[in-house]
């Protein structure tokens, strides 16, 4: 089994985030589940969303608390929740920003990841290139397919494609291919002390 | 065929197929993706034939049934929470007037403290109104319930309720396999009442009965709540043999043939469950598990064969007896009478709390070396409440127990950091 | 020879005379194949003035619908005098459910007609003005604002009867109810209390809304006529004297209600949309007292210059505000 976690704010679509994974993924002939962990509607609140994939039928229905991947949609949530809590020692971090691990202050924390795990993702730059609208969440999808190979980037497209039809879809598809080719062929930066 | 949806929009679906002729609106969280979702298939026309009614309390809602459902037609409605408390006289009404409504119980739990995620003390506290009370464990069963709810209503002359955790389910993408119209269509006949209110032929409903007939009305009642016992199971079958799925019944088991601990819950904490009994059975532990399907009737029978050869039984449940104990657990005990097996009873995942893997373990664990209290509340902060305790000794001072308590989790605090 | 208009004024009786009218505004009640929709045999009270405004009213209402109507009722006298088990009063298809639903009930009824392709058959929702201006309030508004297709009847006595005489939002300021009680200089009801929803009706813009009286019992069924002749949410509130709750003699039903209207007391009119369509003016305007003084509940106003001038202020008040007098139809 696969378990992402997403981290983000209300208002930036991380329920739709693991919405779409969770598409992606069965679009690809596999299980999976995708739930939100969330309070009242309020933008700006902290949400969390989760997604397991799996090979066969998924029972489990506590919270995701051991993630493979964690997605960070914004990274102001660092100073106010543990947004690293169970990360696997293997797992991967995405991280919607484009400033350094330093320059976040977390260079320490996730020292112990393989280095091409961690990856920072300018994916509000390229949504409001692509989508003109702060709204990372597809552009993230796109990245988590290039990094962790989990799900392939055609049942990303197809998974935004089902979710928003239309011209809101298109644009999200372009950022999420955007993204997912800029990571598919970048190095990975170094992670300095 | 077989979709990646949400709980609710399939449940949508469902009932939709279901050709419900009213349908009353009135939203709560979690269920407000189910009549959201409705309402979409009715203006858009997929739905037909189908009055959508957006009413202004829960009270008006299960009244508008009432009202439409005593009229002949097949209604539908949905509730939480606070919503079932606020219709509760129209809850005993419904079952009263023998009225096949089917209702959805996106179960959460009850204020105050208000509180908006998943526990089944809504359910739970309507459990003896007269309604038959079906529970789900996932996704696909919450759709193919609803299907099996109409028929069974319809069959009885009693409404339904189909209660699914809110959130866990209510809000959760899964893979379910939507049945088709003609499928529905078999299985599904159109709703043929006993009596209706219709000027060809004039009757009067809802008489006042007084000393002389109530007692046997009343009997009736429970006696046609015995019937279910039958009927439920015998719907099931029908609905096997035409979707393939065995998704309703009384009890579902799980690994319990030569279990000498069985864990009895209801609704989607058994997924979780089933995964801990599968990891403890790898290490030699004779573990099982059995899921209440129907609460109401309770299946006495069906519960004490499966737990007879059992040594010990935990009851974990997602509602509390005030000053009781277990609700479920409670039950439980009556269908044991007599046989020599303990009875532990677990109150989990109030408000909705998470119940973990590792937490799980521990209970069960502890239970097989019978080193457990009568009543545990999993996952308690013991310092917490110690803490609150201590204060209440110090200060002589009445109100609310929640608002220092959220400020001992740092709740309140929480609101300080940047 | 120059003709005079001659208008006649019933003093001495106050039967319901058809003889001199037109044959299309003859009760229904006069003719052998009325419905009898609330038929004999019921329990209520001698000279209860819900039950003579429930049978004109139905009747009326079936007659106006060619016998297709459904009937909803709150909890209430009207319910428990018609139905006491294992009898039932009505010959129509009638549904008791709770006491604050009546109306929400009458919204599934329609509801299930018009999905049926059944929407000749007509609803009506009826109660009390306990089950209508209280407990039934909310179900009451959520009808009106979805312009539901039903007509509300309200039996307005004045307070909930049925469970001993208790103090309703529609009692007037001054009676003694159980809950109501005068002690030395303090009076029953209060006078600064109470909900007009027959205002509150209108204030819905609903296609119509009338106040009516048992004492016209033609007027009652000419409004009914009317209210089914339209369609979506229709409000008819009808005066009833009850003479146990009231202190008054049975035989004096009629007689009370004339005086309340001609007193300026309970106005009559008819309203469409918000706007008043027709009022009906006083004839031969009497003082508060000539009306309260039948009633034992109003005993302790009338001993109390105070609380009598408040009760006369009322009425003042409602001739103004309606335009009960003056000019002639």
């Amino acid at each position: 089994m696969f378990q992402v976690r997403i981290h983000g704010r209300g208002g930036q679509g991380v329920v739709s985030a693991a919405e779409m994974l969770s598409i992606a993924a069965f679009l690809e002939g596999k299980h999976s589940q995708a739930v939100p962990s969330f309070g009242s509607e309020r933008m700006g609140a902290p949400v969390v969303a989760f997604c397991r994939i799996d090979d066969k039928t998924i029972r489990l229905r506590e919270p995701v608390l051991e993630p493979d991947a964690l997605i960070i949609q914004d990274p102001t949530l660092f100073s106010a929740i543990d947004v690293f809590a169970g990360l696997s020692p293997n797992g991967y971090l995405l991280i919607n920003s484009k400033r350094t691990l330093e320059e976040l202050g977390i260079a320490e924390a996730v020292n112990h990841l393989p280095k091409d795990q961690v990856r920072l993702v300018p994916a509000t730059e390229i949504a409001l290139k692509h989508i003109k609208r702060p709204l990372p969440n597809a552009v993230l999808l796109g990245a988590l397919a290039a990094v962790t190979g989990v799900i392939k980037i055609e049942s990303v497209v197809k998974a935004i494609a089902s979710k928003f039809p239309g011209k809101i879809g298109d644009a999200n598809i372009q950022a999420a291919e955007a993204a997912y080719q800029q990571l598919a062929n970048h190095i990975p930066e170094e992670a300095a002390c | 065929m077989l979709k990646q949806i949400e709980g609710s929009h399939g449940v949508a679906e469902a009932v939709a197929l279901c050709r419900p002729e009213v349908i009353c609106c009135y939203p709560i969280t979690p269920q407000t993706h189910i009549v959201e979702d409705l309402g979409a298939l009715v203006k858009s026309g997929k739905l037909e034939n189908c009055e959508y009614i957006n009413v202004e309390s829960e009270f008006a809602a299960l009244s508008v049934g009432i009202g439409s459902s005593a009229a002949g037609a097949r209604t539908y409605t949905a509730t939480a929470s606070q919503g079932m408390l606020f219709m509760a006289e129209a809850v005993y009404n419904a079952s009263g007037l023998g009225l096949p409504i089917v209702m959805t119980v996106g179960n959460r739990a009850i204020g105050a403290p208000i509180n908006i995620w998943n526990d089944q003390t809504d359910s739970m506290s309507v459990r003896d109104a007269g309604w038959i009370q079906l529970f789900v464990e996932d996704n696909q069963q919450a759709v193919d319930i609803h299907i099996q709810a109409f028929k069974i209503a319809e069959r009885l002359s009693l409404p339904v309720m189909v209660c699914m955790d809110g959130f866990i389910l209510t809000h959760a993408y899964e893979g379910i396999d939507v049945p088709d119209q003609e499928q529905v269509d078999k299985f599904l006949p159109p709703f043929e009442p006993r009596q209706s209110l219709d000027p060809n032929d004039p009757i009067s409903l809802g008489a006042m009965v007084g000393p002389e007939a109530y007692t046997e009305v009343r009997y009736l009642a429970h006696h046609k709540q015995t019937q279910a016992l039958g009927l439920i199971p015998e719907i099931n079958e029908e609905f096997k043999q035409i979707f393939g799925r065995d998704s309703g019944g009384l009890i579902s088991t799980y690994n319990i043939e030569d279990a000498d601990t069985v864990i009895v819950t209801l609704g989607s904490v058994i997924g979780t469950i089933q995964e801990v009994v599968d990891e403890q059975r790898s290490q030699g532990v004779k573990i099982g598990a059995l899921t209440i399907r129907s609460f109401r009737p309770f299946p006495f029978e069906a519960i004490r064969s499966a737990l007879e050869g059992a040594k010990r039984v935990v009851v974990f449940e997602k509602c509390l007896a005030v000053g009781l104990g277990g609700i479920v657990a409670t039950n439980v005990r009556l269908a044991l009478d007599g046989v020599a097996v303990t009875v532990y009873t677990v109150i989990g995942g109030l408000g909705g709390r998470p119940i973990t893997r590792k937490s799980l373990h521990h209970l069960f664990e502890n239970a097989v070396k019978d080193e457990l209290e009568e009543v545990t509340f999993l996952d308690l902060k013991t310092d917490v409440v110690e803490r609150e305790l201590e204060r209440e000794r110090q200060l002589i001072r009445s109100g609310s127990i929640a608002e220092n308590i959220l400020r001992d989790v740092g709740v309140v605090d929480a609101a300080k950091t940047a | 020879m120059s003709h005079q208009q001659v208008k006649f004024y019933q003093t001495g009786t106050l039967t319901v005379g058809n003889r001199l009218l037109d044959e299309d505004n003859r009760t229904v009640q006069a003719t052998m194949d009325r419905s009898n929709s609330l038929d004999s045999g019921h329990r209520a009270c001698q000279g209860c003035g819900e039950a003579l405004g429930a049978r004109y009213a139905i009747d009326a209402a079936m007659r106006a619908t060619d016998n297709q109507l459904i009937a909803a009722n709150a909890t209430g006298c009207l319910e428990v005098f018609t139905t006491p088990y294992p009898e039932s009063a009505w010959r129509i298809p009638w549904i008791h459910s709770l006491f604050g639903n009546a109306a929400a009930v009458g919204t599934g009824i329609a509801a299930a007609m018009k999905v049926k392709g059944k929407e000749e058959v007509r609803v009506i929702a009826q109660g009390g003005d306990g089950g209508t201006t209280d407990i039934g309030f909310g179900c009451l508004s959520g009808m009106f604002e979805r312009n539901d297709d039903v007509l509300y009847i309200c039996y307005d006595n004045q307070g909930y009867m049925n469970t001993g005489v208790q103090r309703s939002s529609a009692t007037p300021g001054g009676a003694r109810t159980a809950t109501t009680m005068p002690v030395g200089p303090q009076p029953g009801a209060d006078f600064d209390k109470g909900k007009n929803v027959p205002s509150i009706a209108m204030a819905h813009n609903i296609p119509y809304v009338a106040t009516a009286s048992v004492d016209r019992l033609h007027d009652l069924e000419a409004k009914v006529k009317k209210a089914m002749s339209m369609h979506g949410a229709r409000y008819i509130q009808v005066f009833v004297p009850c003479p146990l709750g009231w202190g008054s003699q049975p035989a004096k039903t009629v007689n009370l209600a004339r005086l309340a209207i001609e007193s300026g007391i309970y106005p009559l009119f008819e309203a469409e949309h918000g706007e008043i369509t027709s009022v009906t003016k006083i004839r031969n305007l009497v003082q508060v007292d000539e009306y309260l003084k039948h009633q034992r509940r109003f005993a302790h106003v009338l001993k109390n210059p105070e609380q009598l001038s408040a009760v006369q202020a009322t009425a003042d008040r409602n001739i103004q505000k309606y335009g009960l007098l003056g000019g002639q139809e």
